[in-house]
């Protein structure tokens, strides 16, 4: 006869004593963290419910999303929501598609979306024209980091095809500004951007503020880019570039046909990190009176009636920031995870 | 003989001049519009400036100055400043960083859960904003000194902490609190990769060597996880260095708010320019030389 083996099943007080009170140091850590998790806790519900005034929050919904962008107007933005949501799904349904016609299809919707997205909130011809004055809040955080991301990434190829090419003066042109760049604060070219731009533009040319903080975005993040990218290029095995030229390809195809989709692919979650520091880095415009996501939260703390109201705001605005990092974050990990 | 545009050397060396013109052309153009725009505004290029009197006070001063003191006096005061929270800032991430990293790792619930809710909260939300909730959330929203939170040998006011006798502003508690704990997320990151890089027979073994927990760490897996912690961890400390230039967000005088204000003072954008350039690159080349030779160290010895 067979006994049966023994039961591994886990009651709760199996867990408790393997999970938090195997040894005595782990009883104790546990007994010292749980005390510094339920003072954390109850303090923060407590003020939650009880000190805090939401009403800082509740009362200025509208300015943290959009800032003081017209209400008379506020219609256009809601079809732009529409119609992010509505490429986004159709580029997601179309990934999953084998067909490239289908694909090339919600390429050609992405670009269309985001003229008519621009168009819509700019406004111009029939629409009544906002300035970018008005552009506030989170319309002009997400604004500003998907035009960038969407500029500074083929700046960023470039700059890491320049850097691997066998033509020293082209290699040394890339090297230098990369290296340049990351050895800088994101302040200091923002810095360059917003005053030095002017001074070495000739002078009836006059750029809108938000236009010079995406160029100084574009030049820091291009760099780091750049660099994510190199890495993809050299994880490229060299015998996919041998059979490609014994094939009789030039360079330029095997660059565009061999090379970069491989390299691409395989540094996507790298540039989704990337994406994820530059929609933080957003803020820093605050510094240079853009009135993005953190400095539409620090007029709204200038309103008299909400003086001194600074955890509520800021933890809200941490809150916004969070989920659109977080999700990324989570995107970054599954991508990382299929490959 | 093979046709030009078929030949390779050809193509290299058109690809290299076409570079060097289109980069003449563009400076060039650059620098065309900065002369004019310069003599528009009446400024001619030189840092002779910097031998004038400054005529602003700094709040904190680690050197004697004065507002009577040039402009010189003023930025070193600020490369001072920025050199303390960077060392300190370094020190301290470092140690937090190390300590969630390993907690991240745990075998108690509790710990490591505590670990993983501080690195996804806090990586995930601007430096910026958390210096901001530092320092008017915390920081200023403390009570006077005469009724100041003490804990032992440190004391919480809104005029700072005090620490065995010395006294650190609010603006530089902030900053170095803000730079740490966010740095902090990134360290752990790095250190929970770097541990988990270490073979698990390497744990099983010195265990059964007879190693107790503490010391299989500190002694086995540690040294072997540093080779793949270092270099990543340099980076970090080059992001904290390029970072501590928020201060200027509270106001604490470091080189960048000192340079700005210079700026602000002066108009002479393009020498601040310089030196805020030339300060940084040579702080981040410092901080990489000095990982780079204690990487060397620390990597494995060949026999």
């Amino acid at each position: 006869m067979t006994s049966k083996p023994p039961s591994l099943q886990t009651t709760p007080l199996t867990w408790l004593r393997k999970n938090l009170f195997h040894t005595w140091v782990d009883g104790l850590l546990t007994i010292v963290s749980s005390v510094f998790v339920v003072w954390v806790v109850t303090g923060l519900l407590t003020w939650v419910f009880t000190r805090a005034q939401w009403s800082v929050v509740s009362t200025n919904l509208p300015l943290f999303f959009v800032g003081r962008y017209p209400a008379s107007q506020s219609w256009r933005l809601w079809i732009v929501l529409s119609l992010v949501v509505v490429t986004i799904a159709f580029s997601i349904l179309s990934q999953r598609s084998k067909s490239s016609r289908q694909k090339l299809l919600s390429y050609g919707l992405l670009v269309v979306s985001f003229f008519l997205s621009l168009w819509l909130i700019g406004g111009s011809g029939i629409l009544t024209r906002v300035g970018t004055n008005l552009w506030n809040g989170l319309l002009v955080t997400l604004l500003v980091a998907i035009v960038t991301i969407g500029l500074a990434f083929p700046l960023g190829v470039l700059l890491a095809l320049g850097r691997q090419s066998a033509l020293p003066i082209v290699k040394g042109f890339c090297t230098a500004y990369i290296e340049l760049v990351r050895g800088l604060p994101l302040i200091g070219v923002l810095f360059m951007a917003l005053v030095m731009l002017p001074l070495v533009l000739p002078s009836q040319v006059r750029l809108d503020r938000v236009v010079r903080a995406i160029a100084g975005l574009v030049l820091f993040n291009a760099a780091y880019l750049a660099e994510n990218v190199r890495g993809g290029l050299q994880s490229v095995p060299s015998g996919q570039i041998e059979a490609a030229k014994a094939l009789g390809l030039n360079t330029p195809l095997i660059l565009w046909l061999i090379v970069l989709p491989q390299a691409l692919r395989a540094v996507v979650p790298a540039i989704v990190g990337q994406f994820i520091s530059l929609f933080k880095d957003t803020s820093l415009l605050a510094l240079f009176a853009l009135v993005e996501l953190i400095g539409i939260s620090r007029s709204i703390l200038a309103q008299p009636q909400f003086l001194g109201r600074y955890v509520e705001v800021y933890l809200f605005t941490g809150l916004i920031y969070w989920i659109f990092c977080y999700s990324m974050s989570i995107v970054s990990r599954r991508l990382e995870v299929k490959k | 003989m093979i046709r030009l545009w078929r030949n390779v050397r050809f193509w290299r060396f058109a690809g290299q001049a076409i570079a060097v013109i289109l980069m003449v052309a563009v400076l060039a153009f650059l620098g065309s519009n900065l002369d004019r725009n310069l003599r528009q505004l009446n400024i001619r290029f030189g840092f002779g400036f910097l031998r004038s009197q400054a005529g602003f006070t700094i709040g904190e001063t680690p050197i004697a100055y004065q507002p009577s003191d040039n402009y010189t006096q003023a930025l070193v005061i600020g490369l001072l400043n920025s050199l303390k929270v960077i060392i300190t800032g370094i020190v301290a991430a470092t140690i937090v960083g190390v300590t969630a990293g390993i907690a991240r790792l745990s075998d108690n619930w509790l710990v490591r859960h505590l670990a993983i809710v501080y690195v996804e909260a806090l990586r995930n939300m601007p430096l910026l904003l958390q210096l901001f909730f530092w320092y008017f959330a915390v920081f200023l929203s403390l009570p006077s000194p005469e009724n100041g939170i003490s804990l032992g040998l440190i004391t919480f006011s809104n005029r700072g902490v005090g620490l065995l006798g010395t006294q650190l502003s609010p603006e530089f508690s902030a900053l170095l609190a803000g730079l740490t704990i966010y740095t902090g997320t990134f360290i752990a990151e790095i250190v929970r990769g770097g541990i988990q890089s270490v073979p698990r027979g390497q744990w099983e073994a010195a265990r059964s060597l007879g190693l107790a927990p503490p010391l299989v760490l500190r002694l086995v897996v540690l040294p072997q996880a540093l080779r793949a912690i270092i270099p990543s961890l340099s980076n970090q400390y080059l992001n904290l260095a390029k970072n501590s230039s928020l201060a200027v967000a509270v106001g604490y005088p470091d080189l960048y708010a000192i340079a700005s204000t210079t700026f602000n003072q002066t108009g002479r954008a393009v020498e601040v320019m310089i030196l805020i350039c030339a300060t940084y690159l040579s702080i981040s080349l410092i901080i990489s030389l000095a990982m780079n030779f204690y990487n060397r160290s620390v990597q494995f010895v060949e026999r």
